[in-house]
């Protein structure tokens, strides 16, 4: 197949919309098909090929920040060249709603088009789609995609129609073997931690309190933090003693993400709530890395019930301790762990999820010509 | 001693009469501080009416009028505190409009988005007069308020401290 790919937000700037879709374009051509993705893009910047720029976005106040988006008659003209030169079977355009190329796609283009919409639609932003030249754009989708069950139930709710529920994927290759940092996991022991530190959902402060425990009784245990937060607030909740076997990392690259999955011979994930799916947590298992979690439903799921990863009860250090102490000194344990949790993970790579994306593709093509150009 | 006498009536009179002009006179400057305040609040709803109508025209690419519409309507649901961010945002999503490469090309073939984007022109040149006005005279008048004479004899009254109105209302460097 020839498929066209929106992307409305910067491709030079981080962010999960862009990183869907480099994953969701790679694994389609790894299937075998055609893919090119316009996106706004600075054109002397070194761009994997699929990337078609569409010049530099805009810093502009849109929904109340400011936003990089691409707009305007340059834009347009882009787009409808883009579409004319792709000869693509379907257009897949990315957050239709957002002012950018996206919008611009499906109001340009005739043939098929799918949609996928992937932060939930505040109501305020749904009334503008009552716009006749929003409305014109939109009513051309033919098919749409919600990565979440809130972006389904707002698009089902404020627009009317339906969606298919297809999640994120996790690109497990990427995530498969890298170096562990120097020094690490060493051979006392070490526990790892990724997220943002002082989210209180995210449990840091149930993991620093298990430490303690487990510290008492393992002289070599050390705990490898990273995460964007204030480090030295959280070393001071540790008693002095336990403050050198603690290493916070801040911030880290994508690169380095998967080397402290490496680092490690136990992973946990301490939330308390507040996780859908639990990306982090389905990244440290492509990692191979024994996990440690908490109980909460998206962890159950994530990790069968138990059987990829050891489950404690939410937000109870002495619980955390005693689980995370059965891996440690269990390596034939661990060893199994790991081996369930990569299989476990496979369900929800990129290539299962693409695979469900093109069947919604095959839908919508058939009998239907290719996109062309709206007069 | 008559003519002491005399002289603190006339004193006094002379001062009376000074103290009840300045009272008049800080009197007016809030009369004016509300009339400017008025002017500023029509002019700023005026340019947001012509924000709207070329959003809504048909005119232009969905996206851009998107991005139009959604800062104007900002700038109506506002918090009176907002007001002056929202209003800059409104500034900036037209600035990033108007100055979008072939922007000014595509509105000279039509004679109709040229007549709106004209209106939007004027109306934010008018918030700009409007509010260096407004401004202007609201310095004065905090400036009559804080000279000793008008603090002690307390003229101004229940009158509130105007506010200065800073924001963003250059839309100059647009089509560049």
């Amino acid at each position: 197949m020839r498929i066209g790919i929106a992307c409305p937000y910067s491709w030079d700037v981080p962010g999960g919309v862009q990183q869907h879709i480099r994953d969701l374009a790679e694994a389609l051509i790894g299937m075998g098909h055609e893919v090119s993705v316009i996106a706004p893009a600075d054109d002397d910047r070194p761009l994997p090929d699929y990337i078609v720029p569409a010049g530099k976005a805009m810093p502009v106040p849109y929904n109340g920040s400011v936003a990089r988006l691409a707009f305007g008659p340059l834009s347009v003209s882009r787009v409808r060249r883009w579409l004319k030169d792709g000869g693509f079977d379907v257009l897949h355009v990315h957050e239709p709603a957002v002012p950018s190329l996206s919008l611009l796609a499906c109001w340009v283009a005739a043939g098929p088009i799918v949609a996928t919409v992937h932060t939930a639609m505040p109501r305020s932003r749904v009334l503008l789609a009552a716009q006749p030249v929003l409305r014109s754009a939109l009513e051309k989708i033919d098919g749409r995609i919600a990565v979440s069950e809130a972006a389904r139930t707002t698009l089902v709710e404020h627009l009317g129609g339906d969606a298919v529920l297809i999640p994120n994927g996790v690109a497990t290759r990427r995530y498969r073997h890298a170096e562990p940092l120097d020094g690490w996991p060493g051979t006392g022991g070490a526990i790892g931690f990724l997220g943002r530190m002082e989210e209180p959902r995210k449990g840091l402060s149930v993991l620093l309190k298990a430490f303690e425990i487990l510290a008492a009784e393992r002289a070599g245990l050390r705990l490898l933090i990273a995460g964007p937060g204030d480090a030295g607030e959280q070393r001071h909740k540790l008693p002095e003693p336990l403050r050198d076997r603690a290493v916070f990392l801040g911030e880290v690259t994508e690169e380095e993400k998967v080397r402290v999955l490496h680092s490690v011979d136990v992973f946990c994930s301490p939330n308390t709530g507040g996780e859908s799916f639990g990306i982090v947590t389905a990244e440290a298992m492509a990692a191979g890395v024994p996990i440690v979690a908490s109980d909460i439903d998206a962890f159950r799921q994530l990790l069968r019930d138990g059987r990829a990863g050891e489950l404690f009860a939410a937000g109870d250090a002495g619980d955390l301790a005693a689980a995370a102490a059965r891996l440690l000194d269990d390596p034939a344990r661990r060893a199994e762990l790991s081996v369930a949790a990569l299989a476990a993970v496979a369900d929800y790579d990129w290539d299962v999820v693409a695979r469900e994306v093109v069947s919604v593709y095959e839908t919508v093509v058939m009998g239907r010509a290719t996109v062309g150009v709206a007069q | 001693m008559l003519t002491l006498v005399i002289l603190i009536v006339f004193v006094v009179v002379i001062g009376g009469v000074y103290v009840s002009w300045r009272a008049g006179r800080l009197d007016r400057l809030h009369n004016r501080v509300e009339a400017a305040r008025t002017a500023l609040d029509l002019a700023l709803v005026r340019r947001s009416s012509a924000a709207y109508e070329l959003a809504s025209s048909g005119l232009l690419d969905p996206a851009t009028s998107l991005l139009l519409a959604d800062a104007v309507r900002r700038a109506k649901d506002a918090a009176p505190g907002e007001r002056d961010l929202a209003e800059s945002d409104l500034t900036r999503a037209l600035r990033a409009a108007f100055g979008q490469p072939g922007f000014r090309d595509e509105i000279e073939a039509k004679e109709s988005a040229r007549e709106l984007v004209a209106d939007v022109e004027s109306a934010a040149h008018q918030v700009f007069i409007a509010r260096k006005f407004y401004n202007d005279v609201a310095a004065r008048t905090i400036d009559a308020r804080r000279r000793p004479l008008a603090r002690v004899f307390r003229l101004s009254g229940n009158a509130p401290q105007p506010e200065f109105f800073e924001m963003d209302d250059e839309l100059a460097g647009a089509g560049t």
